[in-house]
């Protein structure tokens, strides 16, 4: 290595003074051209020699570097133009088109950056350092690389949650919005799981580690995002592929042209024109910048491919529970048989208190928003798939079955609100004291909010058709999918159902995006052409799921899909734009109207242009 | 095998990631190299005993780009 080490340390020099390599090359043509308006000819052209061999001599050294490598890249093609043209006494040609080429490469760097600052926004958000508890009580700031699993941290009010892990101490809330979508802050306490880069709200926690750095959730986030963006769309493989082959290809086409013809200019010029600057970058840069939007807004592609098939869907199939729906029981109906509700309601509460079952957890949640004040429960003892009945079997909380079988009559009007309530979805607690109905609690599960708004603006960008596909019952599916812009309804359906009716479907030639919580329908997940995970930033979702939508709701759905068909956009136009530049420079070079100088002025134009069209991704 | 990742100061051209890639590749006991190019990282797994981190890291400094810090993992 001894032998590279001064190109290395020029290499490196011009790479972090490429702006004053340039400016100073500017400098010596503008007073090159000077000189010889001035009339002093032969000292302005001995500038300009100087000037295009200091701006040759950078690029040369990239393009040895390459070589040594075996690529053959655009920097070569530039180097043997530029020797040329200074040997056939044309430093005019060799100083300008270096110039443009170093300031071009500045320019594009800048705008780069740009590109990546959707990025780079979640990186600078990922934690650095905790507060490591030690085993006198004191805490001892720690790089996050080196805190192990086990590790305590403490969390101090308005600091970052640096850890994934458990809270073994104190209390706080939390703003998740980064790791689960959601907004408001959530209350933590011993027991709980908190996210390495959610926000402590207030309070003060200690936490047990279970991940950090790389590992944690969020730096699973945001290793998934930088592998995405690097993972191309199929079509900029492609020209990949093709860019690799086309390079080498231009250099035989100017030396054959050059043989030929015998003339040096026009071979020289073809090598300029030919770079394929413009052509490497368009679609990348697309990539780039559409994956590093979405995923500021919350949406997680895994590469350039999913964007691309994401953008070509015309299906969309739907699971219901925790995908339409919240996935939480709510209480949705009351109603009392005589009597008042708020009272039979805390009475009811108050048995459930203990119950760890879904529908108890709904009823003594409801019983708290309400205000109530839970009474003394009796003992009760549970029956399977019934309910709870006290010692001396007086007091009944569960379903019919339950009052039928301990002889309690279910009068007619009792009986309409249990249709009614199970028509619409849900599950339905009866309550009874002394042989009489006093109480009816249907609990069900809810919809997610803007559902129908989201899933217009599919149909709007698109989407022919939309099917839910669930487990339920037809009823209550039926139920829930009115008022909504589905087209069918598959109800009764068990997961290998699923799966089978997302392959028959694509073997109709039906693009599909099957949209799930993750858990319970992988396999749907996996066989859609996109599988869009619902559950929020967690560990199922992120391994099974093409797209992650770290905001579990409909908006972002629809945003994913608006910013899949902007990003496919923008690398078509950019792939235009850059082929077109190609071929109106050949033709321009045919008809005698481009040069050298305007060739590469072209060029780096077309590359800030089309990184310029890609810009505008982080405004959708 | 150990991995190492390579922060490296921003790569403008995407003909640079094949470079660092075809480089880091070449050299003894490296496995899998991994150019991040919109990240600008290198991510490789390397046998311990033929060659370290700092070595890939001296190798990429001499394709001329600057290596902003390095880490490994078992």
């Amino acid at each position: 290595m001894s032998i590279n080490r001064p190109i290395t340390k020029l290499n490196i020099w011009y790479s972090q003074n490429s702006g004053k390599t340039s400016a100073a090359l500017a400098g010596l043509i503008v007073l090159s051209l000077l000189l010889q308006l001035a009339r002093l000819g032969s000292t302005g052209v001995a500038i300009m020699t100087f000037a295009g061999l200091l701006g040759t001599f950078p690029i040369a050294l990239r393009a040895w570097s390459a070589l040594r490598m075996k690529t053959i890249s655009i920097e070569l093609l530039v180097t043997i133009a530029c020797i040329g043209a200074l040997a056939i006494g044309e430093p005019e040609e060799a100083a300008i088109v270096t110039f443009l080429f170093l300031f071009g490469n500045v320019l594009e760097a800048r705008t780069l950056a740009k590109t990546r600052s959707a990025v780079k926004g979640l990186t600078d958000m990922a934690p650095q350092q905790a507060d490591v508890v030690q085993a006198d009580g004191s805490t001892w700031p720690t790089d996050i690389d080196d805190i192990d699993a086990g590790d305590r941290v403490l969390v101090r009010p308005g600091g970052q949650i640096p850890v994934d892990g458990r809270v073994v101490a104190g209390t706080g809330s939390a703003i998740e919005a980064m790791i689960t979508g959601e907004a408001t802050p959530v209350e933590k306490g011993v027991g709980d799981i908190v996210y390495a880069g959610a926000a402590l709200d207030s309070g003060a926690l200690t936490i047990e580690t279970s991940a950090a750095g790389d590992d944690s959730t969020f730096g699973q986030i945001v290793e998934l995002v930088e592998n995405a963006q690097d993972a191309q769309a199929p079509v900029a493989q492609f020209i990949d592929r093709f860019a690799a082959y086309y390079t080498p290809a231009v250099l035989v086409i100017a030396l054959v042209v050059g043989l030929v013809s015998r003339n040096v200019e026009l071979a020289i010029t073809m090598l300029v024109l030919g770079c394929p600057g413009a052509l490497v970058i368009g679609a990348p840069v697309a990539n780039v910048a559409g994956i590093g939007r979405a995923a500021s807004r919350g949406v997680l592609f895994k590469g350039g491919k999913t964007v691309a098939a994401l953008a070509g869907v015309d299906t969309v199939m739907l699971d219901k529970t925790g995908t339409l729906t919240t996935g939480h029981m709510t209480v949705n109906v009351v109603r009392a048989f005589g009597g008042d509700a708020d009272m039979a309601l805390a009475k009811l509460a108050a048995i459930e208190a203990d119950s760890s079952h879904p529908l108890a957890h709904a009823i003594v949640a409801e019983s708290k928003h309400r205000g109530l004040t839970l009474a003394q429960a009796p003992e009760m003892a549970t029956i399977k798939g019934r309910g709870l009945v006290s010692a001396d079997g007086r007091i009944l909380a569960g379903n019919v079955a339950l009052l039928q079988e301990h002889s309690v009559a279910v009068p007619g009007r009792v009986q309409a609100a249990i249709d009614a309530a199970q028509h619409d979805g849900n599950s339905v607690v009866l309550y009874a004291q002394a042989g009489v109905v006093q109480l009816l609690v249907a609990v069900g599960d809810q919809l997610r909010p803007d559902v129908a708004a989201g899933l217009t603006t599919l149909k709007n960008r698109g989407v022919k058709r939309i099917v839910m596909l669930t487990g339920d019952n037809r009823s209550a599916a039926e139920q829930m999918a009115a008022g909504l812009p589905i087209d069918e309804v598959r109800a009764e359906l068990l997961p290998q159902d699923k799966l089978r009716i997302v392959q028959a479907a694509r073997q109709h030639g039906r693009r599909i995006a099957f949209v799930g919580d993750g858990i319970n329908d992988a396999p749907a997940l996996a066989t859609a052409d996109v599988g869009i995970g619902m559950g929020g930033g967690t560990a199922v979702a992120l391994d099974t799921a093409d797209v992650v939508l770290v905001k579990p709701d409909f908006a972002t759905l629809a945003i994913a899909l608006q910013l899949a068909k902007g990003t496919t956009g923008v690398t078509t136009q950019n792939i235009v734009i850059a082929v077109g530049t190609v071929v109106l420079l050949l033709l321009g070079l045919l008809v005698g109207i481009v040069h050298m100088g305007s060739g590469m002025f072209v060029h780096e134009a077309s590359i800030l242009v089309v990184i310029a069209n890609a810009l505008r991704l982080l405004h959708k | 095998m150990k991995q190492a990742i390579l922060k490296l100061d921003g790569l403008t051209c995407p003909s640079c990631m094949q470079k660092i890639e075809h480089a880091v590749a070449g050299v003894a006991g490296v496995q899998d190299v991994k150019v991040l190019f919109n990240a600008a990282k290198m991510k490789a797994h390397f046998d311990a005993e033929q060659t370290d981190a700092d070595h890939l890291a001296n190798v990429i400094q001499g394709l001329g780009y600057t290596v902003e810090s390095v880490n490994v993992k078992d």
